[in-house]
């Protein structure tokens, strides 16, 4: 457990303090969970399924009216979601798919300007059917990004994609995220991918973060750097997947 | 899917079965499941082929001409009716009501279905009454709507908009209230107004139903027309035909029964085609 930067500077992009969320009265989702994301801060956050990262992400989207619970929540105004699924409108082409709800003369411009970036130029009058599911998941890359947010939240936004594809969207979504500096929370289950991704991954567990572990890996994150190695089997260890498991496995 | 030569996957990280599977070779070309590629103009060939036996069997004899007039009859007798004039204005008067029936009925259809769908408090209160409505036909209404709108073109385009408006509030309702639920969450996410939302998300979502719903819709138009002229006109088709019942006229009658068909087959087309075209973003077994 590296690092203690939880809330203690000032200018922080998320503040969540003391969230509880549930479903059922029996079982909480989410217990008493605190959690500062600072500005530009790229934070993955794995858990076992049913741990509650998607509830804890949905709390932060808004997007969690069906659960009951109490806690503060601070989010800036400019807030992406990129989910699982691209969620492309289908009876809309590429380009109105990300510009959508976009307001001001220059939407379009700026809407191919963000098609260019995730590498989709001259697909803007494709339909969403004509696209792989890598070129979707771009394009909804795309549609968060021209928002400009200052947070962006994604929930396994590469879990349906196959491993090379998977491999690509890491390079795509770093490089993004270096250029446009939103802080980001990434929900994932694949521990390599948050090791690539984040500068800090936390591991939820029962509904609390568990397990919280800065990502101090300078310039390019190889797999097979015995470094990487060791924070790999650190987090899995606090997966509840010990290393003798694993052996195993 | 190919069944070329199949390398030994050692580096294959994509997850992609294709070395593993069968070898099974299948001739390329053909799907073998669902109806297949369309055929040109397909939906003239079931009209057609009636056509032809009607004629072959009035040329053989096998059909009485005091049962069924033989189609060139009914050809000539349009044919005068056209050139005495009687035909033209009959015909226009007719395509009037129908067109004006229709889209009343429509924009009434539609306005209510989004009511309906988008409101609960809307779905309360419209859905009911169109539900009677529903189970009522025109033909038993007709009796009141003649005492209420009298016997002019008003009632008659009220009656056929009522029938419209059934068929286009069922299936546009259903449509919306089909559109994925995860669509609605991701306006939220995009901070959609209400304008946006109905724009972008619910209408052209509910479009599929909307389509369905006209292509009832248009056949309602003309068996509603039917009824209206037959039961109190002066013109239009239906009264023409009722004209040529009172004097025997079996070949009129047919005319205009082969015309009520024919009128409800294009449109029936029209609606076809541009339900392909809007709905061009779709790919089912349709295409």
């Amino acid at each position: 457990m590296a690092t203690n930067a939880r809330g203690l500077t000032a200018a922080t992009t998320v503040r969540i303090r003391d969230l509880h969320r549930s479903f059922t009265d029996d079982r909480p989702v989410l217990s008493g969970l605190d959690l500062a994301i600072e500005p530009g801060e790229f934070v993955a956050l794995l858990g076992r399924s049913g741990s509650g990262k998607s509830t804890l992400l949905r709390a932060l989207a808004g997007l969690d009216q069906d659960a009951r619970g109490t806690g503060d929540i601070e989010v800036p105004e400019q807030v992406s979601v990129v989910f699982q699924d691209s969620r492309l409108l289908p009876w809309q082409r590429v380009l109105s798919n990300v510009v959508i709800g976009l307001k001001g003369p220059d939407a379009k411009a700026r809407g191919r300007e963000a098609l260019a970036e995730v590498g989709l130029a001259g697909r803007e009058r494709a339909w969403p059917r004509e696209l792989s599911g890598g070129e979707q998941q771009r394009v909804a890359l795309a549609r968060s990004l021209v928002r400009e947010p200052e947070l962006l939240l994604a929930d396994e936004p590469f879990g349906a994609l196959d491993a090379l594809t998977r491999i690509k969207m890491h390079g795509l979504l770093r490089a993004l995220y270096e250029r446009h500096q939103p802080a980001v929370l990434l929900v994932t289950h694949d521990v390599d991918e948050a090791i690539v991704l984040a500068d800090r991954v936390l591991v939820l567990d029962s509904g609390n973060v568990r397990t919280e572990r800065r990502i101090d890996l300078d310039g390019h994150r190889d797999p097979s750097d015995p470094r990487f190695a060791r924070i790999r089997t650190e987090l899995l260890a606090a997966l509840g997947l010990g290393a003798d498991l694993k052996e195993t496995a | 899917m190919t069944a070329v030569d199949v390398k030994p996957a050692e580096t294959d990280l994509s997850g992609h079965d294709d070395a593993a599977g069968g070898r099974a070779s299948r001739p390329r070309g053909k799907r073998r499941l669902g109806p297949g590629k369309a055929i040109p103009l397909g939906y003239l060939i079931g009209p057609l082929l009636l056509l032809g036996v009607w004629i072959w069997g009035s040329a053989a004899g096998w059909i009485d001409p005091r049962v069924l007039t033989a189609p060139w009859t009914v050809a000539t007798a349009a044919w005068d009716l056209w050139e005495s004039g009687r035909l033209g204005p009959d015909l226009l008067v007719s395509a009037r009501r129908f067109a004006l029936g229709l889209a009343f009925g429509v924009a009434a259809g539609l306005a209510l279905a989004l009511v309906s769908g988008l409101s609960r408090w809307g779905e309360a209160v419209v859905d009911g009454p169109v539900q009677l409505k529903r189970s009522i036909p025109n033909l038993a209404l007709l009796p009141l709507l003649l005492l209420w709108f009298g016997i002019d073109e008003r009632m008659k385009i009220i009656t056929i908009a009522l029938g419209v408006l059934i068929p286009i509030y069922l299936h546009t309702h259903n449509g919306l209230r089909s559109i994925d639920g995860r669509y609605a969450e991701l306006a939220e996410t995009l901070r959609l107004g209400p304008a946006a939302f109905i724009g972008r998300v619910v209408l052209p979502g509910a479009l599929p139903g909307f389509f369905l719903g006209l292509r009832f819709a248009v056949t309602a138009s003309w068996l509603s027309l039917v009824v209206v002229e037959q039961v109190n006109a002066t013109s239009g088709i239906g009264y023409m035909m009722l004209l040529a019942g009172t004097y025997g006229q079996t070949d009129v009658i047919i005319v205009g029964l082969v015309l009520y068909g024919l009128l409800g087959l294009g449109s029936d087309a029209i609606v076809r085609i541009a339900q392909r075209r809007v709905l061009s973003w779709r790919r089912t077994l349709e295409d």
